[in-house]
């Protein structure tokens, strides 16, 4: 059994704290019991994963609305899911930090959220573990940085072009 | 929900990782592979299966999207969209904008529906405020968004007509939709990225005379939309590149978060107008437009029909539509009225205020979800209580439905491609953001 095994396991019966903020449902698991409430929330009918996006709170670190027991981190995973069925969606906000910008990937779950997990490798940094095509999609491969993380600066910065090609 | 229980299908299809459907492979990997006659090893191998590079800037691709293809022949095995061609990093200047000056960078996102990102940007930014727009302004929006619709409809009836060589139609959706922006420009003063909608209400008033101009556009789109059924849906050649092709069950669309007309194209049942009612979609009478087998017919024809139900929408608007103001008097958002300032110090101090600084958004994270023409359109906001968002995420419809494009096109020819592309109807500047 892999750590995070243990991890998954030693929560799975800690109840997930949870909030409602201007009427929607967030949920705060941590980062080890992250896939096994996206798989129960699944199997309780949230059919659809409708976003996938990263908050970089470096320069905002003592946000309020938090509950009691979730330690702030740098990065948060923010996830959207929709249950059609009883018209309910509810958001997971997974503390990630800096020191180790990784989370599982939510592909065998839910294999939408591959290019949104790709979008946030590529403007965050922040890894999904077991993904599929773990690579940038919307800057070129070869960029350097993520530039929605706080501390990558604004205006003129050099261009990477791609050298052309000299073979034709 | 409707007591008979639709059959989902198999969605394992999509989850398989071996990339049955999807390239996964870097864009040198593929440089690789692709065809070479002077180099008599990839030749060799290139004669059984290719990699065929298709854009970034081929006319059927909407823009700049870029298809790697693995050919065997002239079937698609597995493909990958390339896409970050008409990436401006937008999500980033959101976070340098005001809250008041956001409205003008979302507008660029999807541009061929612009009021939508408008509207689902202000209406986070208004959950955060704690705001309440005048019923004026609620209305004004769905006529504008649904006009909107309308238009980005004929857009798609234009294009798909024209990837698929029925090149006279391009030419009447562009006719109609024209009609409509003209409506546009009258109202908003722009064809198009028209910062029209902004926290707090909409920039301005209707236009003197707007029902005669409303009811112009309903005497004149109808007829002509049946005429676009004679031109197209009894057409065998239309039918046949079509039918059949690109076929998508309703578990696979779920499971890959494909939303909107391509969901339900394939025949599930699902619109945030009337799942998720925002504005006033609860008051007008409407329905949802659904497929049956979830091809590209079926994706051409729910958007036909969108149109028709988009304009009878706006025909109940035209009675329904309250008087009173345009945007809210929270003297907080709302700059004073011109005339104020030429009267009071303090007014135009209050002015300047707001359009240098910008009004300060109560700290918090708020999602809002449209549906957009697209499928759902969602705002993602963080705010730390200063004047601009901290974070400012906009969840395009055609980012996520892009998704689906490997599976629609897997085991078929090269040429149902374009077929493809075009039925899934992305926007590439809403993908790229």
């Amino acid at each position: 059994m892999s750590e995070t095994d243990v991890a998954a396991e030693a929560h799975e019966d800690a109840p997930v704290a949870s909030t409602t903020l201007f009427g929607q449902d967030v949920l705060y698991p941590d980062r080890g019991a992250y896939l096994a409430t996206v798989e129960s929330l699944r199997d309780e009918g949230y059919c659809t994963a409708t976003d996938l996006t990263v908050v970089d709170y470096l320069t905002h670190p003592g946000r309020s609305g938090l509950p009691g027991g979730v330690q702030p981190e740098r990065f948060e995973v923010v996830v959207g899911l929709f249950d059609h069925a009883r018209r309910e969606r509810v958001r997971l906000r997974i503390q990630v930090p800096a020191d180790d910008p990784t989370v599982p990937s939510l592909f065998d779950l839910f294999p939408g959220t591959e290019a949104m997990e790709r979008e946030a490798w590529d403007l965050f940094g922040v890894s999904f573990e077991g993904h599929p095509d773990h690579s940038r999609i919307l800057l070129p491969e070869d960029w350097v940085g993520h530039p929605l993380r706080k501390d990558e600066g604004i205006g003129a910065i050099p261009v990477q072009f791609k050298s052309a090609s000299d073979r034709r | 929900m409707a007591a008979v229980r639709l059959d989902l299908g198999d969605d394992e299809r999509v989850r398989r990782r071996d990339g049955s459907a999807v390239l996964r492979m870097t864009e040198v990997e593929a440089a690789d592979l692709v065809l070479d006659p002077h180099d008599p090893v990839t030749g060799e191998r290139a004669a059984e299966r290719m990699i065929l590079n298709m854009g970034p800037a081929h006319p059927s691709t909407h823009g700049v999207l870029r298809l790697l293809l693995e050919m065997e022949g002239e079937t698609v095995l597995r493909s990958k969209p390339i896409i970050g061609y008409l990436h401006t990093g937008m999500e980033k200047t959101g976070e340098n904008l005001t809250f008041l000056q956001g409205p003008t960078n979302v507008t660029r996102m999807d541009y061929a529906s612009p009021l939508f990102s408008e509207l689902v940007f202000a209406l986070a930014t208004e959950q955060l405020l704690g705001i309440e727009v005048p019923e004026r302004a609620t209305w004004i929006r769905m006529l504008m968004c649904e006009l909107n619709r309308v238009a980005s409809h004929l857009l798609f009836q234009a294009t798909n007509g024209m990837d698929l060589g029925a090149v006279s139609m391009m030419i009447y959706g562009w006719r109609e939709r024209e009609e409509v922006l003209r409506f546009f420009e009258k109202v908003t003063g722009l064809r198009m990225n028209h910062n029209y909608i902004r926290p707090g209400g909409v920039a301005a008033d209707l236009s003197d005379g707007w029902q005669d101009d409303v009811r112009h556009l309903l005497d004149i789109i109808p007829p002509r939309l049946d005429e676009y059924e004679v031109l197209l849906n009894d057409q065998p050649i239309f039918r046949g590149r079509l039918q059949g092709v690109g076929v998508l069950a309703p578990a696979e669309a779920l499971a890959l978060s494909a939303t909107g007309p391509i969901l339900r194209a394939t025949g599930y049942d699902w619109d945030l107008r009337r799942d998720e009612p925002y504005l006033a979609y609860d008051r007008v009478d409407f329905d949802v437009v659904v497929g049956t087998c979830g091809d590209a017919f079926d994706r051409f024809a729910v958007r036909l029909e969108e149109i028709r139900q988009s304009l009878h929408i706006v025909e109940q608007i035209l009675d329904l539509l309250p008087d009173g103001d345009y945007r809210t008097q929270d003297k907080k958002v709302t700059p004073p009225p011109r005339a104020r300032i030429d009267e009071s110090m303090e007014a135009l101090i209050h002015h300047f205020k707001i359009f240098t600084e910008g009004f300060h958004v109560p700290e918090g994270e708020v999602y809002a979800a449209v549906e957009s023409p697209r499928g759902e359109l969602g705002c993602y906001l963080v705010s730390d209580g200063g004047p601009k968002p901290y974070r400012m995420h906009i969840r395009g419809p055609s980012f996520a439905n892009l998704q689906t494009l490997p599976h629609l096109m897997h085991g078929r020819l090269v040429a149902d491609a374009v077929a493809v592309i075009s039925s899934v109807d992305p926007i590439m500047g809403e993908v790229d953001r």
